[in-house]
This record gives C-alpha cells, structure tokens and sequence, in this order.
C-alpha cells in the first residue's frame, strides 16, 4: 500500500516535470513531430481496420435488433452514436496502449536499461524534455486524431453491411444520422474523451518506462503493467467522463 | 586547494539507505593528469564517477570540481559543469536510434549553434581522431564492442571538455581492442590539455598509461602512488590486486558458515 502510494505521488510529480519542461521539448518540435509518426501514423493501420470491422459488426447486430421492432432506418443514428460517443474513443485507445503505449515504454525502459537516459543527463541535456516530453505529446495529439478516424472509418462499415450488404434504405441511413448525431454532445465529448485516454495512455508509458527496472525482467514487467493499467485507466475514467457527460441526455 | 587542481575530494562519505559505499574518502586530481581509480567490482569506484558528476549527492564531505562544490550545485549549474565534463559510460551508451555521426554530432547540436557544415567537419575531426571516419553512417547496432566504445569516445571529446571520466572503458575488450582505447585515452588526454579519471579494474593496461592511481576497497583509499611505486609496493591488498592473486585481504569466498557445519546442517522438511 505505501509502495503503491509513493509510486502515485513520483507518478503525480513527473507529470508536474513533463509540463514543466514541455516548452523547452516544443522547441525541438521535431522531436515531438517524429514521436506523432511513431505513435500515430504507424498505428494508423490496426486503428483503421478494427475501425471498420467493428462498424460492420454494430451495423450487422444493430439491424438483427432494430428489425424487430420495424425501425432499421435508424441503423444510422445507433452505429454513430455508439462509435462516437463510446467505441471510437475507448476502442481505438485500448488499442493505442497495446500498440503504441507497449512500444514507448520499451524504448525507454531499454534506454534507461543501457544508460541512454544516464548518458543524456551526464551530457547536460535533460531525458525528461528531450526523451520523455515529445513522446508523451505525440501520444496525447495523435489519440484524438485517431479515435476520429476510428469512428468514421466504422460509420463506414455500418454503411457498407447495413445499406451495401442488407439494404436498408440509404437516404434514411444517412438522414437520420445527420439529424441525430450532435456536434457537442456526442462529437466534441467523444473528442475529449479521446484526449483524455491519451493524457492517461501516454502518462502510464512514458512513466512505466522510465520507472523501469533497468533489468530484462524489469523492462518486460514494466510493458505487462503499461497495457494493463491503460486498459484499467481507459475503462474506469470511460466511466467518469460518460456519467458526467451524458447525464439523462 | 592548490591552482594545479581540477577535482578536490575532502571527506567523502556515501551510503545507500543503510549501506555505507565510501568512508572518509580524500582524493586529489591534478589538472592535466590522467589519473586511474582501481579497485575490486563494487568496491565503489563507479559511485565515486557519478560523485563528481553530480549525479548523487555524497551524505558528507566536500566535492570540488575547478574550485565549485558540486553538491551545492543547483540543475542549472550542475547542467553548466556537466557541458565541461565528458564521460565514457561502461558499454558505450550510444543512442542506439541514430547513426554514428549523428551520436557524435549530438552535443554540438544540443549546446552549441554551430552551422551543420562545421560541425559536420568537427565530427569527421572527431572520429578521425578515433579511427573510425569510415563507420560514420553506420548504426551502433552494426558497430564491434571495441568500435562502439571508440565512438563513445570520440562524443565524449565532442566538446572539447576540461574533465573526461571513463567508467570501466576496457571491460569486455579483446587484447587488441584494449590497446587502442588505452592508447587513445593517452593521447586525447594530451592533445586536448584535459584531465582524466579512468576508473577500471584492469590493472596491467591502465598501469601502461596513467600518472598516478589510487586504489579503492571496501569504500576507502587503500593505496596511491605512481605506476612505479604501485608496481613496487609491500602492501598485501596492492599485491594482490596487481598480480591477481585469489585470496588474500580480499577474500576468495563470500562470508558463510564453515563449510563442514553447512554439509551437517538437516535440511527442512527432510
């Protein structure tokens, strides 16, 4: 427990040095730059493939259960909503954590392990703002981004089972969303959601990776407790975020 | 403390929590010398590097570096102390996601705002310097043990600096690889009017190149003198270490029970 509670507060206050030394790191916006290319453009694949398979799988349940009731013209509003407000942010960041998170926390846990990180200091150049700044960064800008193009990409699947596939009627599809679907409510929140799962995604890597210890095991536990956190963190703060957002809306 | 010296240690104590690393230990560094810090592993010699780089504070005594107490130092002057200081870490540390060149361009880019020719030409200077102008697009996952240990050289000179330290710069070195970096540390100490502090357990390739060395066990200076006098010394410990004998004030075996009453022991549960 005091362990887990002096873990929390060298977690707090390396949040506290990430903001302190990020106007430094921005004036490298290079750095920050890569790290977006790293994190997000190369998750930009599994991001747009289990985008689409899972709109083709809300389009597909959504229709078996709106047909009951004679109102599959809104198989539109259900497969937006769903993505935007909740399976676009959630979805997109779980995989993020997998994909991008693991991987941050690798490299710096390794570069902590081999005295990169000791080296920089030594060189007076400091490893908060010139390793662990612009990674956290590209994570926090490229989450939202991604969790966009997640939910358009599914909208596009609905499409392509519900209107290509089964037949609903198109103009309905896409008319009833566009009546539907909110901007603030259900655009904008799913925004700030996915800004939020990035803040925490990116916070748990960058700090699983420099906490490390500098060990092959230290290394590999540190990637388990990346991935398992997030997930944790992703779910509980989904929880949060939703109960606040979209009280009796 | 005297003009003629660059690092100054008076009374230094560390401890890891309740562990006592270095006791009373006095260390004086003249400005130009190459100086080597022996002793057996973990007897705290590496300690004694991150000491007088400011990376750990000692829990008492004083640490002087060009007559500035190290301690005392806040980030920003510590950061300003450490641009005058290279370092050699123990495998190389290079960057491992960027090229030769660029691992030696690194500092130049980082401290200085140097036009990229120059410091192209700088760095060309540098692993010159080393041997390796050839290797400079190449990876360090590409680079032999021996030849990632030149680069790190070659960065660690990158700024010219006043102190150099070297944490074990010849472990994992063959015979020849060995020779190189020993003669190298020589020479760039020279040429560059530096001081250096090569911290290493590989008695008979530093007694080749030093000025003068001091021998750390158990946390304390045991003996110091000059090549010569270390060679010639009476002191068990000196002699032990140097001839590489396996017993003698340093022990063989790690303190246990007698052998003898270990076998007799039941085991649990038996």
């Amino acid at each position: 427990m005091n362990n887990a509670l002096q873990t929390l507060g060298f977690a707090a206050r390396f949040f506290m040095m990430i903001l302190a030394y990020s106007g430094q790191s921005f004036r490298r916006l290079h750095l920050t730059i890569r790290e977006i290319y790293f994190s997000g453009f190369q998750s930009l694949l599994i991001i747009m493939v289990s985008g689409l398979f899972i709109g083709m799988v809300l389009g597909m349940q959504g229709y078996e259960t709106l047909q009951r009731y004679g109102s599959s013209e809104a198989l539109g509003i259900l497969v937006a909503l769903s993505l935007t407000r909740e399976l676009g942010p959630v979805v997109s960041a779980l995989l993020f954590a997998s994909r991008a998170g693991s991987s941050i926390t690798a490299e710096i846990g390794l570069m902590k392990a081999t005295e990169q990180l000791t080296a920089m200091d030594m060189m007076a150049v400091n490893p908060i703002a010139r390793v662990v700044a612009p990674r956290f960064w590209g994570g926090v800008i490229s989450m939202p981004l991604l969790a966009a193009l997640f939910s358009a990409i599914g909208v596009f699947g609905g499409y392509l089972v519900g209107v290509v596939l089964i037949g609903v009627d198109e103009g309905a599809f896409w008319s009833q969303m566009q009546g539907s679907v909110d901007f603030r409510l259900d655009i904008w929140n799913g925004i700030i959601k996915s800004f939020v799962f990035g803040v925490a995604v990116s916070l748990i890597a960058v700090f699983e990776g420099y906490d490390a210890v500098p060990t092959a095991e230290g290394v590999s536990a540190s990637i388990k407790r990346t991935v398992v956190y997030s997930a944790l963190a992703i779910l509980a703060l989904d929880f949060v975020l939703t109960s606040f957002m979209f009280r009796g809306v | 403390m005297p003009a003629d010296c660059l690092v100054k240690i008076t009374d230094v104590n560390f401890a890891y929590d309740d562990r006592s690393i270095l006791k009373g230990v006095d260390m004086e560094i003249a400005r130009g010398k190459l100086v080597a810090i022996m002793g057996n592993s973990g007897c705290g010699k590496t300690t004694l590097l991150r000491l007088i780089g400011g990376q750990l504070k000692p829990t008492s005594g004083e640490i002087l570096v060009d007559g500035q107490s190290v301690p005392q130092m806040n980030h920003g002057e510590l950061y300003a102390m450490r641009r005058r200081m290279g370092m050699l870490f123990q495998f190389g540390a290079l960057f491992t996601d960027i090229s030769v060149f660029d691992n030696v361009a690194y500092l130049m880019r980082e401290h200085t705002d140097l036009p990229e020719e120059m410091i192209r030409d700088l760095v060309l200077m540098k692993l010159n310097a080393v041997g390796l102008r050839g290797a400079h697009h190449l990876m360090p996952s590409e680079l032999s043990g021996g030849m990632a240990r030149r680069v790190a050289l070659a960065r660690a000179i990158a700024l010219d600096p006043m102190l150099i330290m070297y944490d074990e710069p010849f472990a994992g070195l063959d015979p020849i690889s060995m020779g190189v970096i020993g003669q190298l540390i020589r020479k760039l100490n020279d040429a560059l009017g530096a001081t250096t502090l090569l911290v290493t357990h590989d008695v008979q390739e530093a007694l080749m190149i030093v000025d003068y060395v001091y021998f750390v066990s158990d946390g304390q200076i045991v003996a110091q003198g000059t090549p010569e006098e270390i060679k010639a010394s009476a002191d068990p410990f000196v002699h032990q270490f140097v001839f590489g004998e396996a017993d003698g004030p340093v022990h063989f075996h790690y303190p246990a029970v007698p052998f003898e009453q270990e076998l007799l022991r039941e085991v649990a549960g038996a």
